[in-house]
């Protein structure tokens, strides 16, 4: 991985738990960078994941809670998380099940301040 | 119970002086000192001190999984069983691996004679603190309730562990149940709340915007659909069944949760309340939340 965020993804997959990270295009889904274990589809990944950005930030908006300023999608073998890196991009992490939540969400969100 | 030690915090001593911590959280209210007044009352005696002081400083720090556990031991200390599991559910959710949650669940399992899944929990707190001679009684009484081959398979994870009903499909733990906890009744007029169709047709309940006007209707509209998305992604992502899918927004949380093989239920509440806590309540509405759907059929 190369690139203006390489660094900044690849801090945060050494965190412990965090198998994999992306920066992503909130509006299309599209991969603007990604250090993602071996074997992951990054384009489809992206692809949902903005795409669930934007059902929860439009049943946020409908809610009149306002948008998200972080979502995580729990399931029984890890967990998606996912913060706004800025106006356009979406920073997205999938942590082990085992992971301490607590802290990955604290560095995907420091994480996201660096790269916007 | 261990005792908490945030960071950069010495470790909490029974003779604490509570005015002097008292004196340092007033200086600092932002400080992680909030942890040891909190324990110094609970060894006190003072247990609604104890339980004030742990609720605001969890105001600050609703990701601590250690300040969860605090909570929860002060709570049980007040007898107040429910909502000692609920925290240290969240505990649990935060780092599934902490000991102390994993204690406390364990034997509020035991005392509700659920043994299998006390042992469950009770075997991953001695392994983590394996001089705990309390643990290890409970633990060797467990043993002898549920031998080996009928123990509850280890659970990769906490959301699965704690009283899951698995025949609900629904990732969140319930409380113990047993006498004098009832499994709690769906309230389908429920002002926090959206019971949703996979067509964005909304089931049951309602839902207020801050500012009052009703919702509901256009917030099942915009979950049409959601839990297969949900499904999709996770299954991409080698993660399984999906549990919860939850945002902190501005002005409150939400979380969304299959409450049915063809609906979710979203429940919203204010920021002050903990997104752990939260994924908590709408676990176990949608288990209530299934069994009215069932009573309708």
């Amino acid at each position: 991985m190369t690139g203006p965020f390489a660094a900044g993804l690849e801090r945060l997959t050494r965190q412990a738990g965090v198998r994999g990270a992306l920066l992503v295009e909130r509006e299309d889904g599209l991969v603007v960078a990604e250090a993602l274990m071996e074997g992951l589809d990054g384009a489809a990944f992206a692809a949902l994941a903005a795409s669930l950005w934007s059902r929860l930030a439009r049943a946020g908006e409908a809610a009149g809670r306002g948008a998200p300023a972080f979502a995580q999608l729990e399931a029984e073998q890890g967990t998606m998380l996912a913060v706004p890196a800025g106006a356009e991009l979406l920073l997205v992490a999938v942590a082990e099940p085992d992971s301490n939540l607590g802290l990955a969400r604290l560095e995907l969100i420091r994480a996201a301040g660096e790269l916007a | 119970m261990s005792s908490p030690t945030p960071p950069g915090c010495s470790v909490t001593d029974p003779s604490d002086d509570v005015r002097l911590l008292t004196a340092q959280l007033a200086a600092d209210p932002a400080s992680l000192v909030f942890m040891q007044l909190a324990e110094a009352l609970r060894r006190r005696g003072q247990l609604e001190a104890a339980r004030k002081v742990a609720v605001t400083g969890l105001h600050r720090y609703p990701d601590l999984a250690d300040a969860h556990d605090l909570l929860a031991r002060v709570l049980g200390d007040q007898r107040d069983f429910e909502r000692a599991f609920d925290e240290w559910d969240i505990a649990l959710r935060l780092d599934p691996g902490h000991a102390g949650a994993h204690k406390g669940i364990g034997f509020l399992y035991f005392v509700a004679g659920d043994a299998a899944r006390a042992r469950e929990h009770l075997e991953r707190a001695a392994a983590a603190l394996p001089a705990d001679e309390g643990v290890r009684a409970a633990l060797e009484r467990v043993r002898d309730a549920v031998p080996d081959a009928e123990a509850a398979p280890a659970a990769p994870t906490a959301h699965r562990a704690p009283g899951t009903p698995p025949a609900l499909g629904i990732g969140h733990p319930a409380p113990p149940t047993g006498p004098g906890r009832p499994a709690p009744e769906f309230d389908a007029e429920a002002t926090d709340l959206v019971l949703v169709d996979g067509h964005g047709m909304r089931l049951a309940g309602r839902l207020r915007a801050p500012d009052g006007s009703d919702v509901a209707d256009r917030v099942a509209a915009e979950l049409a659909g959601v839990s297969r998305e949900a499904e999709r992604a996770a299954r991409l992502l080698g993660l399984g069944e999906w549990r919860t899918l939850a945002a902190e927004a501005a002005a409150g949380h939400l979380v969304v949760v299959p409450a049915a093989p063809d609906a979710v239920l979203l429940v919203a509440r204010e920021r002050g309340v903990p997104l752990g806590r939260l994924a908590v309540v709408a676990g176990r509405t949608a288990a209530a939340a299934r069994r009215w759907l069932e009573a309708l059929a």
